[in-house]
């Protein structure tokens, strides 16, 4: 089947057979690998990305439910006002260790801080609780994502 | 020089490469400089006519912050800031970039990235400055001895100018055979803890490059059905409902038979495909016990006179003194296989260049395996394999094993088809979970016999279970009079000063592959040793702290331990606690570093244990990177705990039990509330940060279990959550 996705803000005619998780076509199809393959059962969240602005796992996402959907990944969180806060926090706090987990860590990271501005270190927990790290970098990851929601305050 | 690089049998070029000077070792270990491109093959450093340095890493960069330490190591000596060096990773090379602590052999693991590399990339530094100051000393006609470089610019004898002016009659000069290393009073990112990793912003931006985003033109991606049973072979296998998978290529048994590779346009279509494959196993030969039955054996051998007498200690005279002690403790201990699990699954992609040369692009640990392995499969001299290596998502020790395994797979699928079109093996984390290669499984029995004031008199030490080492490429390194040193390091060699301790060892034969899983053999032995130690305290009615600062009592070793021991307990506010909350301490001696840890938990066994709390010091000689070395504590530490609380894999009939991380569950991020850190001030040379802090971990968590309540017990068989204990 044929579908357009709309990536990043560009639109991409997909060719691609039903059942086929978003990953794979982010990955494999737009060669955009920032999106990364951890579990494939949605219980790592290194695949994460933004389907119209909410987080989602895309190793679980299927192209036949996503036809017009706007899907957004770590390469434009740059241009974005929290992601490029999140990314700023990652750099200051050096957040990562290997960084396989970390597109995946920020894209969720997003997502909390769009709905609550202003987390608790708990709220934090709650919301990150599905991203692993096997790095166990996760004291970083709750104190970036503090200190992003003072970035974005200040 | 140019005679020296043609000795080793490395090109020579004649093209004119721009103004560039490398700095690499010869065969003889010798610092050597060139302007000619293809140096470019065995240098640490390079320095280009625009005033950037690069550093060339010899190690793997899977997180630890090996990349930035080699980095910092080349800028100090230099004189130049961290923003005017880049990075790269150097090509495979087992004479040239070879870990100095395994002889020829380039490779990463036992904590020694730093404690390896610490004089050599210095000494590679401080030859580049040398010779930029000689080249510009001569220019100006003054002495080399007036000027420096700092951050970048030639400074002295009243002149400056940027070291880019003098890289073209720098590589000219002749190479200082010793050149001045900076004194540790000179040094301005060497131990600064506001050095940032250099690798951080591609990892947030999404820009890092992984094996596993290799994309090669045309390449196709290899899925394998192996083995459900280690020692299984493929007898037939039916691919006709792979054949209807859009963009299946083909399917083809591995020649070594443990499996089916299966060819695709795509990772999807890879995936699908090969799960879709039906395979007929021969298991005539393959392991079929249960865990149950491996478990059941290592504990019989704890009960029968140990094949090993480890320290040549009289046991019998050690049996005695416990038998005969007013209290005698004792506990057997069991720990299971455990999975490493990096969050990037193994991969790696293989291509042919038009050359004939073999390319693989690798997240490579240990580049030297594969180079070997790949002479044997490809029937081609060293010189015409390249290993790229890359950026690795996590290894733990998984990406390094003896048999390269998961790159000589991809060498087998590759050399099955006609080479026109790359190659990329893609593991899921079915296949890492279920792929072989294990913590091993080990058991201890432990009798402690303590006089009438609690001092300990006689420890009879029991240790079974399965050799990582026999058996591989580095038996001989590894194993002497029979004992595989890394099934019983940090008894063996532990810092304690115990008197009448033996320490025996028999290997029960192995049910998987198995491996270094960080930290090693410490991952079990630390847990018994500080748990005895915690148990003989509180037997005693001693302070933990105290009791154990009664066996640490000389220099050296023993000192620094004592040193992290009192250092946490003061950080930790050892001594109380909040209501309802316990704290637990453990120390240990691993990879040449000493870390001792305060776990604090609350709740109970039954409703769920809270880890509150942890705090950790840390001596691990010059801490290069001081927040690396921060961060390295943390990850280790969860490391070790996230395990310790319920990971395990088992075996039914020979099969892995558990696929996935819903049955191998990772650390999470509320499992541990906080952690802190803290580093002893040290002027002796740097060793390992990796591992160190996984091994004090469990055991500090299982004491401070111990201590929530009267009647709370020291955990004996990990996982906890599988013996009794609860998590919140």
């Amino acid at each position: 089947m044929t579908i357009s996705l709309n990536l990043n803000g560009q639109t991409h005619e997909v060719d691609a057979e039903p059942g086929t998780p978003l990953l794979w076509v982010i990955r494999d199809e737009l060669k955009l690998t920032g999106t990364k393959f951890g579990c494939g059962v949605a219980a790592c969240g290194a695949c994460t990305v933004h389907l119209d602005g909410e987080p989602v796992r895309s190793c679980q996402t299927f192209i036949e439910d996503i036809d017009g959907a706007e899907i957004t990944t770590i390469e434009k969180m740059e241009e974005d006002k929290v992601g490029a806060a999140v990314q700023k926090a990652w750099l200051e706090l050096d957040v990562v260790q290997c960084g396989y987990c970390q597109s995946g860590q920020i894209m969720n990271a997003v997502g909390l801080l769009r709905q609550n501005a202003k987390p608790t270190a708990e709220e934090v927990d709650d919301y990150m609780h599905g991203n692993a790290c096997r790095c166990a970098t996760y004291q970083r990851i709750r104190a970036g994502v503090l200190r992003a929601s003072e970035i974005l305050e200040a | 020089m140019a005679d020296q690089l043609s000795r080793r049998g490395f090109l020579k070029s004649a093209a004119a490469a721009g103004a560039a000077l490398y700095i690499g070792a010869n065969t003889k270990g010798v610092m050597a400089a060139s302007n000619s491109a293809d140096a470019m093959l065995n240098h640490f450093v390079k320095i280009t006519g625009d005033g950037r340095a690069v550093a060339l890493c010899k190690h793997v960069e899977f997180g630890q912050g090996s990349a930035t330490g080699l980095t910092t190591l080349i800028a100090e000596e230099l004189g130049v800031t961290m923003e005017q060096i880049d990075y790269e990773f150097a090509p495979s090379n087992p004479e040239i970039y070879n870990n100095l602590l395994f002889g020829p052999f380039q490779g990463t693991g036992g904590s020694t990235a730093i404690a390896n590399s610490f004089t050599q990339y210095r000494t590679a530094g401080a030859a580049a400055r040398e010779m930029l100051i000689s080249a510009a000393a001569k220019t100006w006609g003054v002495d080399a001895g007036t000027l420096d470089i700092v951050e970048g610019v030639i400074t002295g004898a009243g002149k400056t100018a940027p070291m880019g002016e003098f890289v073209a009659a720098a590589a000219g000069m002749e190479v200082p055979a010793e050149p001045r290393l900076r004194d540790a009073s000179e040094w301005k990112i060497i131990g600064n803890a506001q050095t940032r990793r250099l690798d951080s912003p591609v990892k947030v931006n999404g820009q890092a490059q992984f094996a596993m985003d290799v994309h090669l033109d045309n390449q196709m991606v290899v899925m394998v059905r192996r083995t459900p049973q280690r020692g299984g072979t493929v007898v037939a296998f039916d691919d006709s409902a792979s054949k209807v998978v859009k963009g299946f290529i083909m399917a083809q048994a591995l020649p070594t038979g443990h499996g089916v590779a299966v060819y695709a346009e795509n990772t999807w279509a890879a995936m699908q495909a090969r799960n879709a494959l039906e395979v007929e196993w021969d298991l005539s030969a393959a392991e079929t016990r249960s865990s149950g039955e491996i478990k059941d054996e290592i504990l019989a051998a704890l009960n029968t006179e140990p094949t090993y007498n480890v320290n040549k200690a009289d046991r019998a005279a050690v049996k005695t003194t416990v038998d005969g002690a007013a209290t005698v403790l004792e506990k057997t201990f069991y720990f299971p296989l455990l999975a490493h699990a990096p969050m990037e699954p193994l991969n790696c992609t293989i291509e042919q260049t038009a050359e004939g040369d073999i390319v693989l692009h690798d997240g490579a640990q240990m580049p030297t395996g594969p180079h070997m392995a790949y002479q044997q499969i490809f029937e081609l001299p060293a010189e015409k394999i390249q290993i790229k290596s890359m950026l690795a998502g996590g290894s733990f020790g998984r990406r390094a094993t003896p048999d390269a395994d998961y790159q000589v797979e991809a060498g087998l699928a590759f050399i099955m088809t006609d080479r026109s079109r790359p190659v990329k093996l893609v593991w899921d984390r079915e296949d890492d979970i279920r792929g072989g290669y294990y913590r091993p499984a080990a058991g201890h029995k432990v009798r402690v016999g303590l006089d009438e004031t609690g001092a300990i008199i006689g420890w009879d030490h029991q240790v079974a279970g399965q050799s990582i080492m026999k058996g591989t490429a580095f038996e001989s390194f590894a194993v002497h009079d029979g004992v595989d040193h890394s099934t019983v390091e940090g008894i063996a060699d532990s810092p304690y000063t115990i008197p009448g301790q033996a320490l025996g060892l028999t290997d029960t034969e192995k049910a998987t592959s198995v491996l270094w899983w960080r930290s090693v053999g410490h991952t079990h032995t630390a847990y018994v040793m500080e748990v005895m130690m915690d148990l003989a305290a509180k037997t005693s009615g001693k302070d933990a702290v105290e009791y154990r600062l009664g066996y640490l009592t000389g220099e050296g070793d023993a000192a620094r331990k004592a040193g992290v021991l009192k250092l946490a307990a003061e950080k930790a506010g050892w001594g109380s606690a909040p209501a309802g909350h316990a704290k637990g301490i453990a120390v240990h001696k691993s990879f040449g570093s000493y870390v001792a840890t305060v776990v604090e938990v609350s709740g109970n066994t039954d409703d769920g244990i809270v880890v509150e709390k942890v705090t950790a010091a840390v001596d691990c000689g010059i801490a290069l990177n001081p927040d690396t070395v921060t961060a390295q504590a943390e990850g280790a530490i969860g490391y070790g705990i996230g395990h310790a609380m319920r990971d395990q894999i088992t075996l039914d009939g020979g099969a892995v039990e558990q696929s996935n991380f819903p049955d191998y569950e990772p650390l999470r991020i509320s499992d541990i509330k906080v952690i802190e850190t803290h580093i002893v001030p040290s002027a002796e040379a740097p060793t390992g940060i990796g591992e160190p802090g996984t091994p004090p971990s469990a055991p500090a968590l299982a004491n401070a279990i111990a201590a929530l309540s009267a009647d709370a017990e020291y955990v004996a068989e990990l996982p906890m959550s599988a013996n009794g204990v609860e998590f919140a």
